[in-house]
């Protein structure tokens, strides 16, 4: 895929190349909720690697026996707070890590982290971008928008926010004008846009003025991907210059 | 042995000797997680060139991979984001037969993939030789669907499944190694699954 990001490192963090990322403790410092199945959480990790908005880490559990399971999950949080990074954990009812990081694990107790990982889905904050994120999607898009704001908007940025009522809505209170929120099911009272799903005249409205250059960041399940990258390519979009992260099963 | 994690049991599963490390098995799902458009490709529009380090540089159409012996795999794949899928089927053409008339130099040691989309990875001679890669059409006797790379992948199970290479465009034979898209971006170089080859450096 042309236009890829590559290289060593930045001001703020790196691409992991040739060196390996190991193993490291962390210990859940806060947690919260975001929604009534999603957690979000925050873990103190000594000595971590900056990561780059967009960049995911692994999560490992340990049983007693030495038997492990792990997966991966976005990060958040910016590098602007050393050594903490907050995943945010949807709980499925038949998973296997999300039960004990919801039920279980308490603050104080550790897990086992590696990362941070990814060389794609990042954005250094120096081009414009239009984040689109389905539901958790907007996980790795809110350490971009965050960052955005540290940096005291140094460019162009819209973000679409697609979900189904406002109480499946992660990081609410955290969007500002730049936002466009499209609620497929159920909309609060007097929202302009009645419930519906995403589509070409949302879109088109939501990132209307970004220039020529700028690059569309799509998150969320697989289904969601594929249809606002259609809706994408529908309004003029360019394949080259949408960049998809699909959440898989975990 | 990681830190025992306080409470964590896990959930051992009866395929667990079958598991590469750290997978997990998906069951019937097949996820898709592609980092790029799906594109729309039709089999009359496709083609599979052969290049670099052959005998020959070749350009086959759909209809000519179709008179090549058919081939099916049966076994499992792995993908790096840690689930597995096992049992499954694909059926398509091996490369052993593919590259049969236009067969890599004794120099070429290296193969970079490249899709249609514009997607690349590098693998080994080795690995697509021998009975071990192939391009496939379809899977579970079914066409194999956009999403997961139709109208042709390829195929190299013996890898994690990036390798795999989705709207499969050709092969270029190298006498060095060049990374891909994923191995560009902080994935490993070979990514073998058994070996828990995920990222650079493991």
């Amino acid at each position: 895929m042309p236009g890829t990001e590559t290289g060593s490192g930045t001001e703020t963090g790196s691409v992991s190349v040739g060196v390996r990322r190991e193993w490291q403790r962390a210990e859940l410092v806060a947690a919260w909720p975001q929604t009534d199945s999603a957690r979000s959480l925050r873990f103190r990790v000594p000595g971590w690697a900056p990561q780059l908005p967009g960049q995911h880490c692994l999560v490992r559990l340990t049983a007693p026996d030495g038997y492990t399971a792990q997966r991966s999950y976005s990060i958040a949080s910016t590098a602007s707070t050393p050594e903490l990074i907050e995943v945010v954990i949807e709980r499925l009812a038949d998973g296997e890590v999300s039960p004990h990081l919801h039920d279980v694990l308490a603050p104080g107790d550790a897990v086992e982290v590696r990362g941070p990982f990814g060389g794609h889905f990042i954005w250094s904050g120096g081009s414009p971008v239009a984040l689109i994120g389905g539901g958790s999607g907007v996980a790795p898009l809110m350490a971009m928008l965050r960052c955005w704001r540290e940096r005291d908007r140094p460019v162009p940025l819209r973000m679409v926010v697609s979900v189904r009522a406002p109480e499946q809505l992660w990081f609410a209170g955290e969007y500002g004008a730049e936002t466009t929120v499209v609620y497929t099911r159920q909309a609060p009272p007097g929202w302009p846009r009645p419930p519906g799903r995403l589509d070409a005249p949302a879109i088109s409205a939501a990132l209307a003025g970004l220039p020529p250059e700028t690059t569309a960041y799509v998150c969320g399940s697989h289904g969601f991907a594929e249809h606002a990258s259609r809706l994408l390519v529908q309004t003029g979009w360019v394949p080259a210059d949408i960049r998809i992260e699909r959440f898989g099963p975990s | 042995m990681g830190s025992i994690t306080r409470g964590f049991t896990g959930r051992r599963q009866h395929a667990q000797d079958r598991l590469p490390p750290g997978q997990y098995d998906v069951g019937t799902g097949f996820p898709v997680l592609t980092a790029e458009v799906t594109p729309e490709l039709e089999p009359d529009r496709w083609t599979f060139t052969v290049e670099g380090q052959v005998a020959a540089t070749r350009t086959l159409t759909w209809a000519q991979v179709q008179t090549l012996p058919r081939s099916t795999f049966r076994g499992d794949i792995h993908c790096v984001t840690a689930w597995s899928k096992l049992g499954t089927s694909f059926t398509g053409v091996s490369l052993d037969d593919l590259l049969a008339e236009t067969p890599p130099l004794p120099a070429a040691t290296h193969v970079l993939a490249w899709s249609h989309t514009g997607y690349t990875t590098n693998l080994e001679v080795a690995d697509v030789v021998g009975g071990r890669a192939w391009v496939v059409w379809e899977h579970d006797g079914n066409r194999l669907p956009a999403e997961h790379g139709g109208p042709v992948r390829l195929l190299v199970p013996h890898r994690y499944f990036w390798k795999s290479a989705k709207w499969i465009a050709g092969l270029r034979f190298l006498d060095h190694d060049e990374p891909g898209f994923w191995e560009r971006n902080g994935y490993h170089l070979r990514g073998d699954p058994w070996r828990e080859e995920r990222y650079a450096g493991d």
